[in-house]
């Protein structure tokens, strides 16, 4: 899949909405990603981006930090609420 | 076997072992969903913390009685999933799968169930029975969620009890089901998820090539999954036990399909989807909940370290108001009233029984036990914190500042614990995903100041600067962490070329804690402290005091002397004499020996307080120095035999003494040479 056109979850500020379209990660970090509910089609929204520093996104009714270089590497496509 | 992964089962009662022992049942769940609060209510103090065999986690059992019928009943570990990340997913399905329990209790939490169901999405697909709690009921309601705990039971096809475990409600019906369940009078038909029709045959494929190769007590099935979400631990087992052209075939497999664990995820949380579309309601959005108003502050750049650090200035505050006067009264009414006693008793006894007791036992253990109150402070704050959700805020905002030395939020974790003790601190750094990231923690964790060195501080402080004690203090701590960060930084650039790991992190829902869930943990580390100091420190401390009346009762001539008169050149540099030189090295076995041996050295005696006699003795620079080196010298035995342990390496283990030797004796010397030069 080509996700130059996608946005990275950094991109997203606070109370955006968006929709997971895939993650370039490793196994292990997938692992974790998938478990605490981040799959393709999952909607995300941004609770706390403050441009640098970790950020906090609610999906599937869970808050989770992660940390910049993380969040850079999920993509996703904005979507309304 | 029946097939583990078709929508729907043939209708199939869960039949169970006939078993002359008592009933096992294992409480299973994610982080954070009340797990353990459930399990102290359940066995209260009838239960064991011990450590799962070759692993550093912790293993807590206990057993309860219900209506006459007695249960065993383990604590698994939290984990998300049982994919092995980390040794808690393997404990928990290797404890499943193997030691067969006769039912597995699944607490989801209510406020939070779509996330929470996707480990029972894969604990359904094991063959031992299961029975699923739906707990913070309560938390669910405030958030407005509604949800039909029968809806649920009927969806799933395995009994749900709904359940607010930190008020004990739903109690009855748990018992009763579990005993429903344990006498075969509940069928359960589980209904389990599907996996996509295009992975479907590739699973087909991965199942024919590993058929009859699968070691007991492996569900074949189950491994042919886990090979496709590309488990580590099962895909390295699979690698062994194949034939090379079967492992081949697997592997290109695999390969072609590296994208499964995404489709097998997503399959999983659409099951979920279904499960509770029925069963629940969920709110209007715009209600800002209690967590989203705490965070705002709790998660703030700035705020959230200004609050973190006033946390831990109360926490010390606490340890000075409270334990440091509680410390002193029972040093004086119990370790000073056994010692009159004793002196009475023992006055026709010879003189090295009487010195046996009352210095080595009375003056040694003595000194330690005093330091409870102390750490039940620590214990209780840190349990509470935890308990509260807040130590992931913690994680957070100190992301940044971690960075500085390449690692992330999540190594704060096991250095902030390491506050009340260095031993936890080290097994807590398994938090950390990475290799790298995880021993930089380990190397430097024991630069913070754990509650044994804390009281050492506490102890002397006073007494050498008396209503200064408190700036000194926090100084001591602000050095320890000023060491941590440069060490952090050099050895991040020189060891490990800069690397860092992932910093994934769930953020708990804050919730009110459970006194009892805390009043446990007091309970148990209490115990285990008190055990430790009826164990090694008297042996130390014995061993102190034998060495102090070797060769001939006079001190002055002991083997004690000698030997730290032997090392007091190196002592010098600090601006230590031999007695506080021999002091600093008994503090390997234990910190809190410190005192103790001083205790010995200057000989206890209820009329003339150790205390005073340190004062009298020793100028303020050496005062100064002998805190500084105390608190950066060698971690203690109990900390290093655990590095070892969790790096597996003598060379990392002995790198870390090194390191602290190093570390502890410059800052001695350039604390004693400053304190010299400024004229103190």
């Amino acid at each position: 899949m080509d996700h130059t056109h996608a946005l990275s979850l950094t991109d997203l500020s606070v109370d955006n909405y968006a929709t997971i379209l895939a993650f370039n990660i490793g196994t292990v970090e997938a692992t974790r990603l998938v478990s605490l509910g981040f799959t393709p089609g999952a909607q995300v929204s941004m609770t706390q981006n403050y441009g640098y520093g970790p950020l906090i996104v609610t999906v599937r009714g869970t808050r989770v930090a992660l940390g910049r270089v993380e969040a850079a590497k999920i993509f996703v496509e904005r979507s309304a609420e | 076997m029946s097939d583990c992964h078709s929508a729907s089962v043939p209708l199939q009662p869960v039949t169970l072992r006939v078993r002359e022992r008592r009933p096992l049942l294992a409480l299973a769940g994610q982080p954070n969903v009340g797990k353990s609060t459930l399990f102290n209510f359940l066995t209260g103090l009838n239960q064991h913390v011990g450590n799962w065999p070759g692993k550093t986690v912790e293993r807590r059992e206990g057993s309860f009685s219900i209506n006459g019928h007695e249960y065993g009943i383990v604590d698994l570990p939290g984990t998300y999933s049982l994919t092995a990340n980390s040794p808690e997913e393997v404990i928990t399905r290797e404890f499943i799968l193997r030691e067969g329990p006769d039912l597995v209790i699944a607490i989801v939490n209510a406020a939070n169930l779509e996330r929470s169901l996707y480990l029972v999405a894969e604990l359904i697909s094991l063959a031992t029975p299961l029975a699923i709690i739906l707990n913070m009921m309560d938390v669910a309601k405030q958030e407005g969620i509604s949800i039909e705990p029968e809806v649920l039971e009927a969806a799933l096809g395995v009994p749900v009890i709904p359940m607010t475990a930190t008020r004990a409600n739903g109690m009855q019906a748990f018992y009763q089901t579990v005993q429903e369940i344990l006498d075969g009078r509940h069928v359960s038909t589980p209904r389990l998820p599907e996996i996509r029709a295009d992975h479907r045959a590739t699973l087909d494929e991965i199942l024919s090539h590993i058929q009859g190769y699968v070691p007991s007590p492996y569900p074949e099935s189950w491994v042919a999954l886990k090979l496709l979400e590309g488990d580590t631990e099962i895909t390295r087992t699979l690698q062994n036990n194949l034939p090379a052209e079967k492992w081949e075939a697997v592997y290109n497999l695999l390969r072609q399909h590296d994208d499964a664990l995404l489709a097998i995820a997503s399959g999983r949380y659409e099951w979920i989807g279904r499960m509770v579309r029925a069963a629940v309601v969920h709110p209007k959005i715009g209600q800002i909940s209690l967590t989203k108003q705490l965070d705002r502050w709790a998660v703030h750049p700035l705020w959230g370290l200004v609050i973190l650090a006033g946390i831990l200035g109360l926490v010390f505050w606490l340890t000075f108001t409270i334990g440091s006067p509680v410390q002193g009264w029972l040093d004086a009414q119990i370790v000073g009233g056994l010692t009159g006693i004793a002196n009475q008793l023992l006055a026709s006894a010879p003189f090295w029984v009487r010195s046996l007791i009352v210095d080595g036992v009375l003056g040694g253990v003595g000194a330690v036990v005093t330091f409870l109150p102390i750490m039940i402070i620590f214990f209780a704050v840190f349990g509470l914190l935890e308990d509260m959700g807040y130590m992931a805020r913690a994680a957070f905002v100190m992301d940044n500042f971690m960075h500085m030395m390449g690692l992330h939020g999540k190594s704060f974790l096991p250095l902030f614990l390491g506050f009340g003790c260095n031993v936890p601190s080290i097994l807590g750094t398994r938090v950390i995903d990475s290799k790298p990231a995880r021993f930089l923690t380990i190397l430097i964790a024991p630069l913070v100041p754990c509650t044994a060195r804390m009281a050492v501080v506490a102890f002397l402080a006073p007494a050498f600067f008396g209503s200064n004690a408190l700036f000194v203090s926090w100084g001591l701590i602000l050095l320890s962490m000023i060491a941590l960060v440069l060490s952090g930084t050099l050895l991040n650039k020189i060891i490990f070329k800069g690397q860092r790991s992932a910093f994934i992190m769930e953020m708990p829902l804050y919730h009110v804690p459970n006194s009892r869930t805390i009043g446990l943990l007091i309970w148990q580390r209490s115990l285990s402290f008190l055990k430790k100091a009826g164990t090694n420190i008297l042996a130390m401390a014995l061993v102190i005091w034998a060495l102090s009346m070797l060769p001939n009762g006079d001190l002055n001539q002991s083997y004690l002397v000698q030997f730290g008169k032997w090392v007091e050149p190196v002592g010098r540099w600090m601006g230590l004499d031999w007695r506080l030189t021999v002091a600093l090295i008994t503090s390997f076995p234990a910190k809190e020996n410190a005192v103790a041996t001083l205790g010995v050295l200057f000989g206890s005696s209820p009329d003339a307080a150790l205390t005073q006699t340190l004062t009298s003795t020793f100028s303020t620079a050496s005062a100064l120095s002998f805190l500084v080196v105390t608190m950066l010298f060698i971690p203690c035995m109990a900390t290093v035999a655990v590095i070892r342990q969790e790096t597996n390496s003598w060379g990392w283990t002995l790198l870390n003494i090194a390191l602290f030797l190093v570390i502890s004796i410059a800052a001695g010397a350039g604390v004693y040479h400053l304190a010299l030069a400024i004229g103190l």
